[in-house]
């Protein structure tokens, strides 16, 4: 059932889950929404599985032609939505007519919004999952992001009785400027004292070269103490790369599965979503947590979206 | 004699979901096994909370659930394991080589005339001593399904392209330094691609996805290029 014709593209918007899990060791990224929580968020709000395949969006975001009456829902980064060139609300169930149009504004803050269709975008599932992954050609749309004159099909199913409104309190916020935790490690022993205390005290800014597999940080460079390369060992999304000339790369979700330099220390994971949401120029300070910190935030943020489908505000 | 194996192995932190169990910081077969052991034992074990597992080179990831386990634990369960690597009858689980038909040179091996040059040897020798010998897959990585295999002879090992290319077609075999490693799909890659194979290394839709797996040993065999049409053709069946 064809619910959506692409009039135009954005910079670069695909079809994304919450990834593909299980096939590390083959090589194959675990792909999925650079946010975790707004794509869940989105699905619950046409309610869908928290799971179910949506549109990520970069910056500028796509125009859509509406062929099927239907629900969706804007989460994620502060993108300005208009419904035939009227603003609609995000974080909110919006009821859409066959021919009307969606397009999005100049993103405020954030990065990636994300658009889920009630019943979630039937694409081909790929090891699991329907996440584009682009280096891959996995599907989603052919493998690659969005191009004018694409199709997207939507499930049939029933109409929502019932509309969803996310509280405002619960909406994240995407500020300019990023605390982000950390756990030191696996190879923060090829660092010098002083290096480690760059990386914790200094604010870095996240440049140009910033995409689904990676960002580049600029700022003061961290010392190693000899070495600054290892032998290719594993990489999950979240882990912080240093290279020779001491500024770090951030390992984002499609990122390749292994790499040759040392990691410094691993963004835990319910601050990937925060910095999946960061674009360039955007500055991040990392402060280091232990892993017993880091557990009791992971299970606050389990909790959070295990309940996130009793708190939204529900009206007939 | 490998006296670069650490002993005891190191256990460290991946962020508040991973543990990586390092066996050592260079390339050898001894370092290697210990990961793909440890790895089949893991497996074996069916530990709570463990999601799944990375063998690489030297170490070994496992991703875990924090609501279902504790780093410590996972530690502790582990470790316990860890004796199982000193049993002699795992050493011997090496299976038989999978060969890997290569068309080598001409435009499917556009480096191979540079290799050779490289070291002074004439392109039949680089093909015979790339070919001559079986390699161990260390691990899977880069893009899904390649294989990094070792060692190459020291007399082909040669650096990587100053620029890598922007793309290098699937099937194509590199050598980068003492390692060689196959495209299964076009990427782009600084490797010097001395030859191609019509295998199709990974396929997303078979379970599992990738012809080789960390542990085995492949074999390089140099064919003519009319077989090559006829295995794409296999292939593509």
């Amino acid at each position: 059932m064809i619910t959506f014709k692409v009039l135009k593209p954005g910079l670069f918007t695909t079809v994304q889950d919450l990834g593909r899990h299980g096939y590390l060791e083959f090589g194959v990224p675990v792909s999925g929404a650079m946010d975790h929580f707004s794509l869940a968020a989105a699905n619950l709000l046409v309610e869908n599985d928290p799971n179910s395949a949506c549109l990520e969006t970069t910056l500028a975001g796509s125009e859509l032609q509406t062929l099927k009456k239907t629900e969706i829902a804007i989460t994620g980064g502060e993108c300005f939505p208009k419904i035939n060139g009227q603003n609609v609300p995000m974080w909110k169930t919006l009821r859409i007519q066959k021919d009307d149009s969606i397009s999005f504004g100049k993103m405020e803050s954030g990065c990636r919004a994300y658009l889920a269709i009630r019943g979630g975008i039937n694409t081909p599932l790929v090891l699991g999952s329907r996440s584009t992954y682009v280096r891959g050609g996995f599907r989603g749309i052919e493998g690659r992001p969005l191009q004018t004159g694409d199709t997207i099909e939507g499930f049939d199913v029933s109409p929502l009785e019932v509309e969803y409104e996310m509280p405002s309190e619960m909406v994240p916020q995407f500020p300019d400027n990023l605390i982000v935790n950390v756990i030191l490690g696996p190879q923060v022993d090829m660092f010098t004292d002083k290096g480690i205390e760059t990386f914790l005290s200094s604010r870095y800014i996240v440049t140009s070269e910033a995409d689904r597999m990676g960002y580049r940080l600029e700022g003061p460079a961290i010392e190693h103490k000899a070495k600054a390369d290892i032998i290719s060992d594993a990489l999950l999304p979240g882990a912080i790369q240093v290279p020779k000339n001491g500024k770090p790369i951030l390992i984002m979700r499609d990122a390749q599965t292994t790499g040759g330099y040392p990691k410094i220390a691993v963004i835990t994971f319910p601050d990937l979503d925060l910095v999946g949401q960061a674009k360039p120029n955007v500055g991040i300070e990392f402060v280091k947590v232990t892993i017993r910190q880091a557990h009791e935030k992971f299970r606050a943020y389990a909790k959070l979206l295990d309940t996130l489908s009793l708190t939204l505000k529900k009206k007939k | 004699m490998n006296t670069n194996l650490y002993a005891p192995p190191r256990y460290l932190p991946f962020g508040d979901c991973a543990l990586l169990i390092e066996f050592g910081n260079t390339i050898s077969p001894e370092i290697n096994l210990k990961v793909i052991t440890l790895n089949e034992t893991i497996t074996q074990a069916k530990i709570l909370g463990a999601k799944e597992t990375v063998p690489t080179y030297r170490s070994l990831l496992i991703r875990y659930d924090p609501l279902e386990t504790t780093y410590d634990q996972l530690v502790f369960q582990v470790r316990d394991l860890e004796k199982e690597l000193e049993k002699p009858h795992l050493e011997a689980v090496v299976g038989k080589a999978v060969t890997i038909p290569v068309v080598y040179g001409g435009e499917y091996g556009p480096d191979l005339s540079f290799v050779a040059q490289y070291h002074r040897l004439t392109e039949e020798q680089v093909v015979k001593l790339h070919s001559d010998r079986e390699y161990r897959v260390y691990m899977l990585g880069f893009v899904a399904g390649f294989p990094y295999l070792g060692e190459v002879a020291k007399e082909i090992a040669t650096p990587r392209l100053e620029t890598p290319r922007l793309n290098v077609p699937a099937g194509s075999v590199g050598i980068a330094e003492k390692q060689t490693g196959i495209y299964p799909c076009d990427a782009p890659g600084g490797w010097r691609i001395i030859g191609r194979t019509p295998l199709k290394l990974f396929n997303a839709h078979k379970q599992p996805p990738a012809f080789l797996e960390p542990g085995q040993t492949v074999k390089f065999k140099p064919i003519p290029e009319d077989e090559y049409q006829v295995f794409s053709e296999e292939q593509r069946q």
